[in-house]
């Protein structure tokens, strides 16, 4: 039994460390207040950094995530850095390992290789209020 | 033994209970069964929900999110805390042969338990406190809501210190006796949660209450949450230890058998006190604010509660086989067969183990760390808390309400058929929600997410979908016949109850048994470092370092 949780540690720790698979840390924190002022939030969109980067900043707010709709080519590494401008939300892209919460407050910072082109619904899938059902929003990667 | 006599009035003649006292283990009862009964309510609006089907209609509420959290507040809530404090009291004043030490006590903590239902189903019926159970800041609730809440949990601290101080009493007079084991069982669960739900106290009083009232303008949104999943991990401990203690310390004798290893028993719930505080992060892996380090070591500790886990298989099984042999079962299962299924409080039990090994299996995959990114706030979550709390808890209290309350008012069951037609129902009804839950969260579908209007519904959802709808409504038949069965047992039986509380005698006497099995005090000192240490540095961090400015919203 032991060896049976020592393999499903190990595993665990090797898809994180290994293969990249990593849940989200500690990205700094930020003031919901001042959002229009702290840079990356003064400007939510996506930014072609280059090399085949792309940074997608993003706000979450009941009930609707800014931007909608973001489009990324295949074979891109996206780095999506979001925050909440009221209360806690969250950011799933199904077929995708992208699952993380959204909080006033704080940063949060998730990377992901957009392999194939194709599209891809993300939601927020944490009680925000009453409309926290039709919150969600369209990611289209483009062939190259 | 009668104990009702012809005119049907209650005469009851309980060995060490005082009245006053069983009159108050009998009002937990009540209102644990009206909190299942109206939450339970709730329920199948829910699951047709899934499919499409919107009744909201037709349900006194303002919207699938108020009913939302009336199902989560009324279950997880209140029904196990109220059944708990009832069943508990009776334990520890039958396990000790002696009434509480404290009468008042007593009463304080029933009506500090009570007033503070009162107080918090106001605003939730109000729709003022439309936040779910998880109740997570910056949605903000009127103050009401938390301070009945707190009020609920500090009465379980009283009726906790009585139990204790009872205890005290008992060794006084007993110097050198090993504790009664149901007792025992009892004043883990008990010091278990009073470490645990420091948690819970210290966010509704220092940091909710004062916000709620509009004192502060703002607070620590990570931080509130962190201290919520401090007590909220080890809560379904609160849970699950005395589901244990009836598994444990009953059942064997149930189906005639005995206890398969004393020292076992006692190791596996000591081990569940610090094994239960040091792993609330497992339920925050996707949290911005947490460095990820201290997410991998809750992990790792998450993954040692295995141990007890499967100490507590082992153990249960192997004192169920005494039982199925001695009754004549033969073979490696055949002896399973051969447990008095006939009897509905072990029916109820059984079933609710067996679905248990399937959320504990499905727990596994939710501790896992990154693995978790594929199941994080899916339904699948859902999933796996109906078939522990909802199925291996809840059940297992249904079992034990089905030999208790006839034991409190002296009348027999009313309905003995009725009552193992509700147990499979309640087993069948689980295990097709509990499966179409699981498989929508494998799907991606979001919980706590009124379906039936989101633009994005995946039209592969659908067939899921129609096993929670068909679960939930087998489950609103099954919770229906349970009220039924219990309401005729108090009202129209007119049979005098054959029942005794059941206690297991272990297999053998350990003589030789270490004595830190029968001590608390190293445990619980131990566990309070442990989670000290896997706790304050983080939770220091973001006091400290966290922002306090973030302003309350109500979005329903």
């Amino acid at each position: 039994m032991t060896v049976v949780l020592a393999v499903f540690l190990g595993a665990v720790v090797y898809a994180a460390y290994g293969m990249g698979i990593q849940v989200p840390t500690d990205a700094g924190q930020v003031s919901p207040d001042q959002l229009a002022s702290a840079p990356p939030f003064n400007e939510p969109g996506v930014k072609d950094l280059g090399g085949g980067f792309y940074q997608v900043v993003m706000l979450a707010s009941a009930f609707q995530f800014e931007p909608g709709e973001i489009t990324v080519p295949a074979g891109s590494d996206v780095e999506f850095v979001l925050t909440s401008r009221d209360v806690i939300h969250g950011f799933r892209v199904p077929g995708t390992t992208i699952n993380a919460m959204v909080m006033p407050g704080q940063v949060t910072r998730i990377l992901y290789h957009f392999d194939e082109p194709g599209e891809y619904t993300f939601m927020c899938h944490e009680y925000c209020g009453t409309g926290h059902h039709v919150m969600s929003g369209r990611i289209v990667v483009t062939a190259q | 033994m009668t104990r009702a006599n012809a005119a049907g009035s209650l005469s009851p003649d309980i060995p060490y209970v005082p009245a006053g006292s069983r009159r108050i283990i009998l009002a937990y009862l009540t209102l644990a069964m009206v909190a299942l009964a109206l939450g339970g309510l709730v329920g199948p609006f829910q699951a047709l929900n899934s499919i499409g089907v919107n009744l909201y209609d037709y349900l006194p509420v303002t919207s699938y999110y108020h009913g939302l959290t009336l199902h989560g507040v009324l279950l997880v809530l209140v029904w196990t805390t109220f059944f708990i404090a009832g069943f508990l009291s009776l334990v520890t004043i039958h396990g000790f042969q002696r009434p509480l030490s404290s009468r008042g006590l007593e009463r304080l903590a029933f009506w500090s338990m009570t007033l503070g239902l009162l107080v918090a189903a106001v605003p939730i019926l109000l729709n003022r406190a439309t936040v779910l159970f998880t109740a997570y800041p910056p949605l903000r609730a009127h103050p009401a809501f938390y301070i009945g809440l707190a009020l609920v949990v500090i009465g379980t601290w009283l009726l906790s210190a009585n139990v204790f101080l009872t205890y005290r009493d008992w060794r006084r007079e007993n110097p050198g006796k090993r504790t009664p084991l149901i007792a025992f069982g009892a004043m883990v669960t008990l010091a278990m949660w009073d470490l645990a739900s420091l948690g819970i106290a210290v966010e509704f009083v220092a940091l909710l209450i004062p916000w709620s009232l509009g004192l502060v303008e703002g607070t620590n949104v990570l931080l509130a949450r962190s201290l919520f999943w401090f007590t909220g991990h080890p809560i379904v401990y609160f849970w699950l230890l005395p589901t244990y203690l009836s598994w444990y310390f009953m059942m064997p004798k149930q189906v005639g058998g005995k206890l398969f290893s004393e020292s076992l028993a006692r190791l596996a719930f000591l081990l569940f006190i610090p094994m239960s505080l040091p792993v609330g992060f497992h339920h925050q892996y996707t949290d911005p604010g947490v460095p990820t380090s201290w997410k991998l070591v809750h992990a790792f500790f998450t993954f040692v509660v295995f141990f007890p886990s499967a100490l507590t298989m082992f153990t249960v099984l192997a004192s169920l086989e005494t039982g199925g042999r001695a009754r004549g079962g033969k073979g490696a299962v055949g002896w399973f067969f051969r447990l008095p299924w006939k009897d509905p409080s072990v029916t109820a039990q059984l079933l609710a183990m067996i679905l248990f090994a399937l959320g504990g299996i499905s727990g596994l995959i939710n501790a896992s760390y990154n693995l978790n990114l594929s199941v994080h706030n899916t339904l699948w979550v859902v999933g796996h808390f109906h078939l522990t709390v909802g199925t291996a808890v809840t059940l297992s209290f249904m079992g034990i309400t089905y030999w208790l309350i006839p034991y409190l008012t002296g009348r027999a069951l009313y309905s003995p058929g009725m009552a193992r037609l509700q147990a499979w129902l309640w087993f069948i009804g689980m295990a097709l929600m509990g499966r179409g839950q699981h498989w929508l969260g494998i799907l991606d579908a979001p919980r706590r997410t009124m379906l039936s209007d989101a633009p994005y519904y995946a039209a592969e959802w659908l067939t899921p979908s129609y096993l929670v709808a068909a679960g939930g409504i087998v489950l609103t038949v099954s919770g229906f016949l349970y009220l039924l069965n219990m309401a005729l047992t108090a009202w129209a039986s007119r049979v005098p109850a054959q029942v005794e509380v059941p206690m297991a005698e272990p297999l053998q006497d350990e003589a030789a048994m270490p004595v830190a099995l029968d001590r608390l005090r190293p445990w619980v000192v131990g566990s309070a470092i442990l989670t000290a240490a896997a706790w304050v540095p983080m939770l220091w961090y973001m006091t400290v370092a966290h922002p306090w400015t973030i302003r309350g919203f109500t979005m329903w």
